[in-house]
């Protein structure tokens, strides 16, 4: 058998499609086997469901490669953070008697030609009872200073966002906060560019307690954003995308098993026995074409349960009697006749012995090219479930992906990336699959080898 | 060996239709007719037990008598006088006889497991929502109405009925045809670019007509904004006949391309297969040899022979495309009902969704049915009277 296999695989390197085909399909492996190795299946839910995960990420931001496309330079995400050895970040405290002077500068360089998305402020202070005073300062290159805040802090984290703070705008002549901090000074709004340099954001708190602590963190959101960009809910793309792999892979694999595997030894089973068994069977296919499994599987959905795995396990359930059975049983009653299968019952072979020994190896080819063509449909079909809202409520998946861009006007506001990227994981990983099972297709049926 | 591949002899077909034979297949048509039959019923009462898994289905129906009764007793001023308590108990009691008049309280299935054994249980929920199923009488919708503005829902099903069949008729038959055509073209022209090139492209049929539709919409919606991202006509609906046409047809360009894509290249990639293999066949030779008109070699001695084949193909592409398009009409807005099946399960009426289910298993059933007519008519082998599956 083995040797067998390895003659086939020899064939298939005759086909150049099939190759490419090959080498698709093991990249698919490799990066879900990454992913699966890197992270574990709490990582992905849990980390798919959160919101703090993703907090210091833009929304819908483009990927990064986004930028060869266009004639300007857009943003990536700047983090500054006292917290770490964040690059020339400096923070001096200053001891009085009952006061405590903290100043954190957070410098960074701006030189994309588009502004960012938003601007975000986090501190973080420890007290007993009395809470620090801060004042925040915005220094540009050309050396104008902004005030942005003079505010007391809470307990914990105290998110200030400069870009929805109402005040700061109205301050600042009505501009949002992102354009007007970073523009060159005199320009209209409307044709306002940033201002290339070095800027500074100044923290100075008044700490009024021994024992208080001070810490600040600035992000400013890019508009383009790793390998894949964000969606909505912030969330990096390139991560989900990941994850999805095994997810499809699995779910095309299973789904196909069910479609051919499981009919052709149905079909099998009645084209030997005949009779009443052969007609139950029968008439159970003809039932389940009308059956129409994509409703069956909205009703388990809806009613049920969405999970990815429930639905794995009605589709194999209700593809068992697919159209194929009609295909294989006209097949395996060539096969019956065949002279050496009475030789075998001659010898004595049971009914199971031919089903399992004779008739299903003779005809076994047949299945292994309808077997991988029948993957992609299954991996779509999880990506049509998920752009009707019945996609796994846990898990990422490539339909998922592209049912939150369409739900979120993706189309409409331009975030085409949010879309191509799993839209093209699905066809590319379609387009594998097939290549190879056509090639597959002419190798085992050689009569669809036209010379 | 009812299936067995035997080769069609090009004589038989002359001997023409008698009237054994109409006769023939007047009882194959009843008899499919009949299968058909019990195969919708079957599968609708199938769909049925799924549905109502966890009583769902009766939970709804009697939050729906519950909320008609409130509003009963809230506008009746005669009730309304009455104390709390009192009122509450008349309601109860209201709610306790609409259920029985709805039989919501008889058994769930037609047969129960008693001390005695089996029993059969004569109105059980599960027949009477199959009757009404199967016979369309589908009550009220509990929140989608029709564009008329009622709440029947075989009038809104009526509703939505043309706008499906004129999108997948149109799509359907363009691609039967153009595959067709197209792959009697390529079988001529064996291994030239062209060939190739189709060939090379029969992978794209993996993915469904929806996912087309969405790059179709990127791309000639929103980046070069030359048609509408979906919908069935423009908003302000032309008055007369003409223009509201020409409407329609520029919003089905897209959901038809759609269509098309998905099934095109690998529907000519089999026709093309099955050409391929019966023109190297040695009667077709002898046709050749005879000097008969490529025409008439290519209609009588390739494209008989193969039609079955084809035929079969096509039906089953047009399950998996009918699938596909569910998803197409929610994602081009089109008005249909894949569209409103989407809509009834989002708002959670279980009306229209039994509705929607019948009405479906319905139309593939004539769709199967035409097919099979089609099928006997074209394929000389199908001895029709017998059974040949």
């Amino acid at each position: 058998m083995m040797r067998r296999m390895g003659a086939w695989f020899a064939q298939l390197t005759d086909y150049p499609s099939a190759i490419l085909g090959i080498v698709i399909v093991l990249g698919l492996l490799g990066l879900s086997g990454y992913s699966l190795v890197a992270y574990s299946y709490n990582d992905m839910v849990t980390g798919w469901q959160s919101g703090e995960q993703w907090q210091d990420n833009p929304r819908t931001a483009a990927p990064v490669w986004y930028n060869w496309f266009t004639a300007q330079d857009l943003p990536t995400t700047v983090i500054r953070d006292s917290h770490g050895s964040s690059d020339r970040v400096t923070k001096t405290v200053q001891r009085a008697d009952d006061l405590t002077e903290v100043t954190i500068t957070l410098p960074f360089d701006y030189t994309a030609d588009a502004f960012p998305k938003a601007i975000a402020v986090e501190l973080d202070a420890t007290f007993a009872s009395k809470q620090p005073f801060v004042t925040l300062a915005w220094r540009t290159p050309d050396g104008r200073e902004f005030t942005l805040a003079e505010r007391g802090v809470g307990q914990s984290t105290t998110r200030i966002s400069l870009s929805q703070n109402a005040d700061l705008r109205r301050r600042l002549g009505g501009t949002r906060p992102e354009v007007a901090l970073l523009a060159e000074p005199g320009a209209e709004t409307q044709s306002a560019t940033p201002l290339k340099g070095e800027y500074e954001l100044v923290v100075e708190g008044l700490l009024f307690e021994d024992d208080a602590t001070l810490d600040a963190k600035m992000v400013i959101y890019g508009k383009v954003h790793g390998l894949a960009g964000t969606d909505h809910l912030r969330r990096d793309l390139a991560l989900g995308l990941l994850w999805g792999t095994p997810v499809a892979l699995i779910f095309g694999v299973g789904g196909a098993l069910g479609a051919t595997v499981f009919t052709f030894i149905i079909a099998a089973i009645g084209a030997w026995y005949g009779r009443w068994t052969d007609a139950i069977i029968q008439r159970l296919t003809e039932v389940n074409l009308i059956f129409n499994i994509l409703v069956i599987l909205i009703l388990v959905g809806t009613f049920i349960s969405s999970s990815i795995w429930v639905m794995l396990a009605v589709l194999i359930v209700f593809n068992i009697f697919s159209p194929g059975v009609k295909t294989y049983r006209a097949l395996f009653l060539q096969v019956r006749e065949d002279a050496y299968i009475e030789a075998a019952q001659s010898y004595g072979a049971g009914n199971w012995r031919v089903i399992w020994r004779y008739m299903m190896p003779r005809a076994a080819p047949t299945i292994i090219p309808i077997f991988v063509s029948a993957i992609p449909g299954f991996i779509f079909l999880e990506a049509t479930l998920a752009v009707l809202g019945l996609g796994d409520p846990v898990l990422p998946t490539w339909g998922k992906m592209i049912n939150a861009a369409q739900g979120e006007g993706a189309l409409f506001q331009g975030h085409y990336y949010w879309m191509i990227e799993p839209g093209v994981l699905l066809l590319l990983t379609g387009f594998a699959f097939v290549m190879i099972g056509l090639a597959l297709d002419r190798i085992f049926n050689p009569r669809l080898r036209v010379e | 060996m009812a299936q067995a591949v035997q080769e069609p002899s090009p004589g038989a077909q002359a001997s023409g239709l008698r009237l054994g034979s109409v006769v023939r297949l007047a009882r194959y048509v009843l008899k499919r007719i009949l299968i058909l039959g019990i195969t919708v019923v079957v599968g609708v009462y199938g769909m049925l037990l799924i549905a109502n898994a966890g009583g769902y289905v009766d939970e709804v129906r009697i939050n729906q008598i519950r909320q008609e009764i409130i509003g009963q007793v809230s506008a009746n001023p005669e009730l309304q006088q009455l104390p709390t308590d009192e009122r509450r108990e008349r309601l109860e009691q209201m709610m306790a006889q609409e259920i029985e008049r709805q039989g919501l309280n008889r058994p769930y299935l037609p047969i129960s497991w008693t001390d005695e054994g089996l029993e059969i249980v004569p109105y059980s929920r599960s027949v009477n929502h199959l009757v009404n199923a199967i016979t369309l009488t589908l009550g009220r919708a509990s929140d989608i109405t029709s564009d008329s503005g009622s709440k029947q829902v075989r009038l809104i099903l009526l509703e939505r009925l043309p706008p499906t069949i004129l999108l997948l008729g149109t799509g359907f038959l363009l691609l039967f045809f153009s595959s067709l055509f197209t792959a009697l073209m390529l079988s001529r022209r064996y291994g030239t670019w062209i060939d190739r090139v189709m060939v090379s492209l029969a992978p794209a049929s993996a993915a469904p007509s929806w996912f087309y539709g969405i790059f179709l919409i990127l791309i000639f919606a929103s980046a070069l904004n030359w048609l509408p991202f979906g919908g069935l006509v423009d908003a302000p609906v032309p008055e007369s006949t003409g223009p509201y046409a020409l409407s329609v047809l520029k919003h089905m360009i897209l959901p038809v391309l759609a269509i098309w894509v998905a099934g095109f290249f690998l529907a000519v990639y089999q026709y093309r297969t099955y050409f391929l293999i019966y023109s190297s066949e040695d009667y077709v030779e002898m046709a050749k040899a005879k000097g008969l008109p490529a025409g008439t070699i290519q209609r009588r001695y390739i494209l008989r022979p193969t039609m079955p084949y084809i035929v079969t193909q096509f039906l089953l592409s047009v399950i998996t495309l009918w699938q596909g398009s569910v998803v197409l009409e929610v994602v081009f807005n089109w008005p249909g009902l894949g569209q409103l099946l989407f809509q009834a399960i989002q708002q959670f009426d279980i009306a229209v969704f039994i509705g929607n289910i019948a009405i479906y298993a319905y139309l593939l059933a004539i769709v199967v049915f035409l097919l099979d007519i089609i099928y006997a008519l074209v394929d000389p082998r199908v001895r029709v009277g017998q059974e040949s599956g």
